[in-house]
Parts: C-alpha cells; structure tokens; sequence
C-alpha cells in the first residue's frame, strides 16, 4: 500500500491520497493522472491493468485501486 | 454574403428547425431553441447595461454543459465578444485574467449544481428574458466581419496571460474551408472533447452551426474511463471526432478498441495540439479503418489551424507525420531567423508563418505583445500585410508537405496546451524557500521537468503552491532538487548541462 502512495503522490503531490475517497466522482484525477499511475502500477506490481478494469469503482480510491492491484495479483 | 456567424444559426434554424443541436448528458436544445434561448441572452445583456456598447469583452464562465455555447450565442446577438473563463482554473489566474481583459459584463453559464458567481448574471436569468428582435436587428446592422468574436486566453512568458482576440470572418473563413475542403454535412454529429476555453472546440461549434449538423458534449470525467467513453458515443451516434491527440491517446493507450465492445461508426477523426505518436495513430487505423483521418495545425492566433495532411493509410513510425499544406485562403510561408527571407528549399528549416483572413485581431489590451508578434510580410513591401510568426520550426519534405521540426523559443506544448515554460518558472521563483529555479521539458517522456534551488526538498509543499497559480497542465511533472543549479559562463542557468541530467 506504501509503494501504491508514494506512486500516485508522485504523478500528483498537490493530493492527500490516504483520505480521498471520490477521486474520479470529483474529477480531481484526469486522465492524464490515470495514464500516469497505471503505467507506473503496471510495472511496479507486474501485472496489467487493461481497458475492461478502467472504472471510477476501481480509482476512486487509493484503497480501491490496491483491491484491484491484489486482484490482479492472484489472478 | 456572411459577415456573422449568426447568420449560420438563423440558416440551420431556419433549415433543421427541430432537430438536435446540442446535447450533453443533462439535456438537449432543437436549432430552434437554440436560436431562441441565444436571442433572449442576448435582449437581456442589451436590456441590462450593456445597450450602446459593441465590441466589448463579456466574460462567460463555462462547465462541461450545452449552456456556455448557447450563452456565447447570446453574448454575440448583443453585438460584443465572449471570453471562456474556466473558474475550476486558480483565483490567481482568473484574476490576471479579468485584470486585462476588464469586462463589461460576466455571466454564469454553468448548468445548476455550482454555487453562482457573486456579481454574475445567471443563465437562468438571462434566458427567460422576453426576446426584442428590433433591438437585436439594429445590433446586427452595424456588424462587420473584422469585429471580434472570442477571446482565449494562453500561457505568457512573463507570467501574464495574453488574450488572443479573433474575429467573425476568422471563424468563418475556418469553416467555409472546411467545409469546401472535407465535405462536411448537416448529417454529422460532432463529439465535442476539448473544453469551450480551448480553441479547438471552436471548430465543434462553429462547423456544426454552418451546416445544420449537431454538437455532443462529452462529460469530462469519461475521458479516464475509455471503455465508458466509447459506449458513450456509441449511445450518441457522435461520428465525428476534432479532438486533442492527447484525448485521442486516452483509448490507443489502454487499447480500448481492441475489446469486444461495439464501436461506434465514426467518419471523421481529425487532431491536433502536438504531434501525434504514429503508433497511436496506427492502432487506430487498424482497428478503427473507415473515417477520415486529418492532422491539423495552427495556433489559436490564425483561428485554429491553417495547415492539414489528409492521412492515407498506415503511417512508418519511423518518419514524422507531416502537418501537410496550407487550407484554402491561408498563408503559410517559412521564414529564416531574422524573419527577412521565405525558406523554400527541400529540408531547410524555418519558421511557420502564417497569415490571411483567419489572423487574430491581436492581444487584448496588449499592444507591445501584439507588436512582437504580427508583423510586416518582408516580401510585401507596397502596403500592410501581417503575418503571425508562430515559433514553430518546420521544414518541407520531398511531397511539399510541412513537417514540424522543433520550437524556437521556450514554449512547449503539452497535453494539447501552449505553455511558456519561462510562466512556470516565475511562480516557482515566488515560493519563499525556492532561490532559483529552471523548468525543461522532457520530448519523450511528454513530462515538465522541473529543476529547482533550494535547501527544502518538500515537493509537496511546491505542488500545493503552483496549484494556486497555475492551471494543472502547467504543473511539473518531475522535480529535481539542487543546492545550486549549475551555471553557464554568462551566469545563467545552464540549460544545455540540466537538459543532459535530464
């Protein structure tokens, strides 16, 4: 979960991402940030987020999108 | 023959009465509703202070809805100008903004859910107002084609931004072109992407007006979410995509086209704001092959685009996409540094400069800008004739066609935005713990990387500065801390030795 933080507070300093929990609802992400954190994720975490889990579900947290990381991790 | 582009809306009204004409994911206008809510804008701006004035700025303040367009309408039926103000930008910013451009009026062109601007007149209002056409046809009888239309607002190199003012036959010029040149039709359904301060939607709005055809506004936030995006336009039936390349990359990027979803039978998809990655613009092609593909270039100060480059089949990804010739009724010449003489030979570079009805009018209140920025054709030396000299270099290949080499200066584009990398570092120097700082942008990576002097390494603190300064496309992407910055003999930061830590 610390590597997850330190990678989207990287692509976006100004945001407190431990307690923000409608990222994409609010559109405090754009879609450049969310190019920017899954390519990082994806080579970080060794898996691969693809189009079909690209959903505000899945990003609207920091929590959320480390579920989504698990998941694909025991896939 | 048009001298306003209200002429265009009367015709499609006129013509497609009842047909769509905008829409968004809220709701919808018929041309003649359109006509109707734009009259009545525009009866209550001259009904409320704004009779006897012509030609002045009227600040529109802009969501992702079908509202600001048809408030834009209303402001140009009271015979003066719109300028888009985005307030999700920093207050600082629109506060520069609104120091330059000095409004005569300010409206909320938001749909519901936003707290109204204090002061603002809202659409509400403004809209229900009983239409008085004589008042309006006196308006439109002192029109002519060189009063402006818009202002839009870009980066500047001393942290002021420059508003470009451009005028009616500008916009006109741009359509009827085109219109001649792509075969555009009242069939087509324009699937708007870029937001209303950003030029590029104009040709959504205006192209669409000209010929009847019909306008969807993409909510902002499907453009994280490529899979929904589709489904969207799908839904819409949006056939026609005039988008930034970095809109465009959101679906090459996650390979969207490749799932199993429908997707929707498009027939136009033209870009422009950067150079397009031939890669992106491959996996397209290939899984997208029926619309036609155009790059276009310009900058906001020639209405929009003055070259284009039809794309006939799949491109090398080892050569550049040219940015191709110039429209009908456009400049477009090469000059060497000194701006005295035309480049013309094969591979030579120089740099792009254009001119012709679409040229801006100039910098609002901006005179010494304006002077340094349009000047004399040296080949025409019997009677006025500007050119805008846009700092981009590029050179001709073996067909003719233009190819974007470089920049001259330190404005960069990225994600589809004119930036002045010099505006960046002027809000960085004015953080307390930063002594120096220099900004350079890192080509293949498309990152602002900046390099900063400091004994603080809280980039965090930074971040949350510039976040109330700077629009987000400005933000650096990459900070890199020094305790002194290197520097050249000349004891200027030394950009050439940064750019290879880079």
């Amino acid at each position: 979960m610390e590597e997850l933080l330190r990678i989207m507070s990287e692509v976006r300093p100004d945001i407190d991402f431990e307690t923000e929990t409608r990222l994409i609802d609010d559109e405090m992400l754009d879609s450049l940030d969310i190019v920017a954190i899954v390519t990082d994720v994806n080579d970080e975490f060794d898996i691969e987020i693809n189009v079909n889990d690209l959903l505000p579900e899945n990003f609207n947290s920091a929590e959320a999108l480390y579920e989504l990381i698990r998941r694909l991790q025991y896939e | 023959m048009t001298r306003n582009v209200l002429e265009y809306l009367e015709r499609s009204a006129d013509r497609f009465p009842e047909k769509t004409a905008l829409e968004d994911d809220h709701e919808k206008v018929t041309y003649a509703e359109y006509i109707k809510q734009a009259k009545a804008i525009g009866s209550y701006l001259l009904r409320n202070g704004l009779e006897g004035y012509s030609n002045k700025p009227v600040a529109v303040i802009i969501d992702r809805s079908i509202r600001p367009v048809i408030t834009f309408m209303g402001v140009l039926y009271s015979g003066n100008f719109y300028v888009p103000i985005d307030y999700s930008l920093p207050a600082e910013r629109i506060r520069l903004i609104y120091d330059t451009l000095q409004p005569v009026a300010v409206i909320d062109g938001r749909s519901g859910s936003n707290k109204p601007v204090e002061g603002a007149i809202l659409f509400e209002d403004a809209v229900s107002e009983a239409i008085d056409e004589d008042l309006l046809k006196k308006v439109r009888s002192e029109a002519i084609d060189t009063d402006p239309i818009y202002g839009m607002f870009t980066s500047g190199s001393t942290g002021v931004p420059k508003g470009v003012v451009i005028c009616h036959r500008g916009v006109i010029d741009l359509v009827e072109a085109f219109a001649d040149t792509f075969g555009f039709d009242s069939e087509m359904k324009h699937a708007n992407q870029a937001p209303f301060d950003f030029d590029v939607s104009v040709k959504d709005i205006y192209n669409a007006m000209r010929n009847g055809a019909s306008v969807v506004v993409v909510p902002r936030k499907l453009f994280s979410m490529p899979k929904q995006l589709l489904e969207f336009l799908t839904e819409h039936k949006a056939d026609t995509l005039i988008w930034a390349v970095s809109a465009l990359r959101i679906v090459s990027d996650f390979k969207a086209l490749s799932s199993d979803i429908e997707k929707p039978d498009f027939r136009y998809i033209m870009f422009s704001g950067e150079v397009m990655p031939i890669k992106a613009l491959n996996y397209w092609m290939e899984h997208v092959p029926e619309p036609v593909y155009v790059n276009l270039y310009g900058p906001t100060e020639i209405t929009c685009n003055c070259t284009y480059w039809i794309i006939k089949g799949r491109q090398d990804e080892l050569k550049a996409l040219p940015i191709g010739k110039a429209f009908v009724n456009s400049k477009v010449v090469l000059l060497d540094e000194k701006r005295e003489n035309r480049v013309t030979k094969q591979g030579e570079i120089g740099e792009i400069c254009v001119g012709g009805s679409g040229l801006a009018l100039g910098y609002w209140n901006n005179p010494e800008k304006t002077k340094e920025s349009f000047f004399q054709d040296p080949a025409v030396t019997e009677h006025p004739s500007l050119l805008y000299g846009t700092g981009d270099m590029a050179y001709y290949n073996e067909e003719g066609d233009l190819v974007f080499a470089a920049r001259r200066d330190f404005q960069i584009k990225h994600m589809g935005h004119r930036i002045e990398l010099g505006e960046i570092e002027v809000a960085l120097n004015a953080i307390p713990f930063i002594d120096t700082s220099c900004c350079l942008y890192d080509e293949k990576r498309s990152k602002i990387v900046c390099f900063y002097q400091s004994q603080s390494d809280d980039v965090k603190a930074i971040a949350r500065f510039l976040a109330d300064k700077l629009p987000k496309y400005m933000w650096p992407n990459i900070y890199k801390r020094y305790d002194r910055l290197p520097m050249n003999k000349n004891s200027k930061i030394d950009r050439v030795r940064l750019k290879e830590e880079m």
